[in-house]
């Protein structure tokens, strides 16, 4: 009865979703089979410290005179696996930790809280560059570092949901009927609360991406010599009025990157949502 | 109807969903004496909430006004600009709201709510006349005016307190005409009598119109002078209070009347086959057709206007019964538990804990296999936390349990699995026992497969059957709760305790969330599934659904048994007298006046 004055919505909700895929695609296409495609070696020095854009680099050269087009196509790679693992990793270890906080209460629920807290009132990026900064800047450690500095907020998400969801009576008549916990928290709880967990793992997919590209801008990414495209905005910003591309191209992917899974994950969790509301 | 110019005049009222146009409410036309108090009653999906919102000019987002009047007093509310009727709700119509938890500003005090109200509305009084004021609508509810009553919060008042003042609210201004939309739904039996006395007293003496809307026949039955029947969207009849209920002359007023428990006799209850049509979806020509014994090709062709039966009554009916006046067929009497058998489940010395408080003070009492056992009481009683403990869930209730000879846990205490499976519980609130995430088949077959080692083919199939005894189609099974209306996802609760095999099923208030007709079909199937071998205790506050189901009845107040017998035994003639007085609120004046 009401699906014509939601229409308007959902197809908001859809062509959101369609141009957040169309970008998201635009930038995947050159970020993942990018180092394979890339015409030229990107570290190799083959033209002008910060040379202007002409035939064989259309985006010019970098500080060093390296192909701008080469590096940003082999640049994308590292921060696409990383935020994408840092979110999978932080919304997995998240939810479950929420979850069964929340379904257990007592003790080890208000310290799964005073951790959380204790945690959040540490600035995230100086946490992961303190560790980085001592134990080194392995690509697997930066990703467990990102993930635990986004780990209080996808527990405290959880953790309020799952409390809501487990005073439903279906939770109730599960409980009576004797279902296992683990039953009740990944068949009855975890289904309802997928749409603010999707919702909250593209902010945090955008977050990554700012996040490491902001490492790799401050030196504690990956290391020098390989293609970035957060270290080529801190390599190249000093020529950023003789050769604005350096800067740039990289600037223009992070944003588009972030913006793509910015618009799906909110139009995904705006269907569910609804979805949910219908039901 | 008195000579005095009437309070309120509805003409050709249309409220319409607002791209389509399908209307939600159409062709409503009323006249109010100043004093006279109209019931509204309509199952849910009718209409009657966007027909109160209507008579003060509002209409919800995605609905809108299409035409008509509401005079009020002369003067048209939806004639005036949107300051004129902001200043004229309160002062000509004021509306009192359902849920009094819901309407208050919690961060508002009492005083500083009635005294805003008057600054508002009348900006001219004094403060000492403003104080006043506020005073005289305190009393005029039956709340103290005191200073110290005045600096309170909502939430340290009653739910009774909170629907009075609620209603010194809508009063303070002395509007012509007071719009109450169910106000009385959220409050137990007795305290429910109470408000209604109120309301009654009040618009008899000030004069002031009322339209009382509720879904709930009963309590209009003896509060109101005229009640008005909304189906799908129309008036199906309009009579005075007594012709209505005792020669109702639309079907689908005796329908609902059929479907109506009685708590002074045991009625059989009817019920009305197929569910209201929602906006947009009403068929042509009458809207009850689909589901009306009486319907013809004129009723499936041509929609009926209101028109007069007998005299000073409207019907639109093309097939009104004008002679025959409402029988309603007694029942078998409860069953007297037979004194030779043991009892399927004894409970003895539980006591329950929330928090420091004391629940439930050493309650026991046993049920006898085969029969429908009631426990009953208001909110507050410990007639949930009772039922959830001997359900399996709850965790400072200590106590005994034993079912056919077996000792079984109480509370969430461990149970075996087949114990549990042996007793059944079902939720009050169909809305939300079920996932809504899950298609009701896989609902189901969770459970099958969780108490019997069965394949899931086997599952399926014994979901299937499930369903069918429930009186389900089929078809349920592939949908999700959101897409079931509230009787159907409780039957399909039902059919997942069904299952289980179990030996006791207990009810949670299963009924009290759905519509009367809704609640006839339900009580219908307990009584066949009771009829099968199966053992029921049903927790409720309404002591008409125990005259119909009930065998046995325990009486619980704060959180202590006051008295338990056999159902007709303790409805005909209580011992205690907190029973009466649950009987003497929950019986209508009418319905009395009826079986006398």
């Amino acid at each position: 009865m009401t699906s014509r004055r939601r229409r308007p919505n959902r197809w908001r909700n859809e062509r959101q979703i369609r141009a957040g895929t169309v970008l998201l695609a635009a930038v995947l296409a050159i970020a993942l089979p990018g180092p394979w495609l890339a015409p030229h070696d990107p570290n190799a020095l083959i033209g002008a410290p910060y040379g202007p854009p002409g035939a064989g680099a259309w985006l010019g050269y970098d500080y060093l005179g390296r192909d701008i087009w080469s590096r940003l196509l082999a640049g994308g790679l590292s921060i696409f696996w990383m935020s994408i693992a840092a979110s999978i990793l932080a919304l997995a270890a998240g939810a479950a930790i929420g979850m069964l906080s929340a379904y257990r209460k007592g003790a080890v629920d208000q310290g799964v809280v005073w951790s959380t807290d204790v945690l959040f009132a540490f600035p995230d990026l100086i946490l992961v560059l303190l560790v980085v900064s001592m134990l080194g800047r392995a690509p697997w450690l930066i990703v467990l570092l990102v993930a635990i500095a986004f780990l209080p907020g996808v527990i405290r998400l959880s953790r309020g949901v799952t409390l809501g969801i487990v005073e439903q009576e279906y939770v109730d008549s599960a409980r009576m009927m004797g279902f296992s916990s683990a039953h009740i928290l990944l068949r009855e709880v975890l289904p309802n609360m997928i749409t603010p967990l999707l919702v909250q793992f593209g902010v945090m997919l955008t977050w990554a991406i700012g996040m490491l590209s902001g490492l790799s801008f401050l030196g504690y990414g990956v290391a020098p010599p390989a293609a970035d495209w957060g270290l080529m905005i801190n390599e190249n910003r000093a020529g950023l009025l003789v050769q604005p591309w350096a800067v740039l191209a990289p600037v223009a992917m992070i944003a588009l990157f972030a913006l793509g899974t910015n618009l799906i994950a909110e139009g995904i969790g705006r269907i569910n949502a609804r979805i949910e509301e219908e039901a | 109807m008195p000579a005095a110019s009437p309070a309120l005049v509805v003409r050709d009222l249309r409220v319409d969903l607002a791209p389509r146009g399908a209307p939600i409410v159409a062709d409503i036309s009323l006249t109010l004496a100043p004093g006279e108090i109209l019931g509204l009653v309509g199952e849910s999906g009718s209409g009657k909430t966007t027909l109160a919102n209507a008579l003060l000019g509002y209409a919800r987002r995605g609905t809108r006004i299409t035409g008509g009047s509401v005079l009020v007093d002369g003067q048209d509310i939806l004639a005036l600009t949107d300051g004129e009727r902001r200043a004229a709700r309160g002062r000509l119509i004021a509306h009192v709201p359902q849920d009094p938890a819901m309407a208050l500003n919690p961060l508002a005090r009492i005083g500083g709510s009635l005294s805003e109200t008057l600054a508002i509305h009348r900006r001219e009084l004094p403060p000492a006349a403003r104080a006043a004021a506020v005073a005289a609508a305190l009393a005029d509810v039956g709340l103290p005016n005191d200073p110290a009553f005045l600096r309170r919060y909502p939430h340290q008042l009653s739910g009774g307190q909170q629907q009075r003042v609620l209603l010194a609210l809508a009063f303070i201004l002395r509007p012509r005409v007071i719009v109450l939309d169910e106000p009385t739904t959220a409050l137990d039996v007795i305290t429910q009598a109470q408000v209604l006395d109120l309301i009654r007293g009040y618009c008899r003496e000030q004069g002031v119109a009322a339209v009382y809307i509720s879904h709930d026949l009963s309590v209009v039955q003896d509060l109101v002078d005229r009640a008005a029947v909304l189906y799908a969207g129309r008036l199906a009849e309009v009579a005075d209070s007594r012709a209505i209920f005792a020669q109702p002359m639309h079907p689908y007023t005796r329908g609902l009347l059929g479907a109506m428990p009685g708590v002074d006799r045991r009625h059989a209850l009817s019920h009305i086959p197929g569910h209201a049509p929602s906006p947009g979806q009403r068929p042509d020509g009458c809207a009850f057709a689909p589901r009306c014994a009486r319907a013809t090709d004129l009723c499936r062709a041509t929609e009926p206007r209101l028109t007069e039966g007998v005299s000073g009554t409207f019907v639109a009916c093309h097939h009104p019964l004008l002679q025959t006046p409402l029988e309603r067929r007694t029942a078998q009497p409860s069953t007297p538990a037979p004194a030779d058998r043991p009892a399927l489940l004894t409970a003895a010395g539980i006591d329950a804990y929330y928090g420091a408080n004391q629940v439930l003070f050493d309650v026991g009492f046993s049920v006898q296999a085969r029969q429908c056992t009631a426990i009953v009481g208001q909110s507050g009683s410990g007639k949930t936390t009772l039922a959830r403990a001997l359900g399996g869930l709850g965790s400072a209730v200590t106590g005994e349990l034993v079912i056919g000879g077996t000792p079984i846990g109480i509370g969430s205490s461990p149970r075996a699995r087949d114990l549990r499976r042996r007793i059944q519980y079902i939720f009050q609130n169909p809305f939300r026992a079920l996932n809504p995430r899950q298609n009701v088949a896989d609902n189901l077959v969770a459970v099958v497969r969780h108490f019997f080692p069965v394949s899931a083919q086997e599952a399926r199939e014994r979901a299937r059957a499930a369903i069918a005894r429930v009186a389900l189609p089929a078809t349920v099974l592939d949908r999700r709760p959101g897409k079931l209306s509230g009787g159907e996802r409780q039957r399909v609760a039902i059919a997942r305790a069904l299952l289980c095999e179990p030996e006791v099923l207990i009810c949670d208030e299963i009924t009290s969330a759905l519509d009367v007709s809704v609640q006839a079909a339900v009580l219908d199937l307990l009584m066949r599934l009771k009829a099968e071998g199966l053992t029921i205790l049903f927790v409720t506050h309404d002591l008409a659904v125990v005259r119909v189901i009930a065998d046995h009845i325990i009486v619980l107040k704060d959180g202590r048994i006051v008295e338990q017998g056999e159902a007709d035994a303790v409805l005909d003639r209580p011992a205690h007298a907190y029973t009466r007085r649950l009987i003497a609120d929950s019986a209508s004046a009418a319905e009395l006046a009826l079986a006398s």
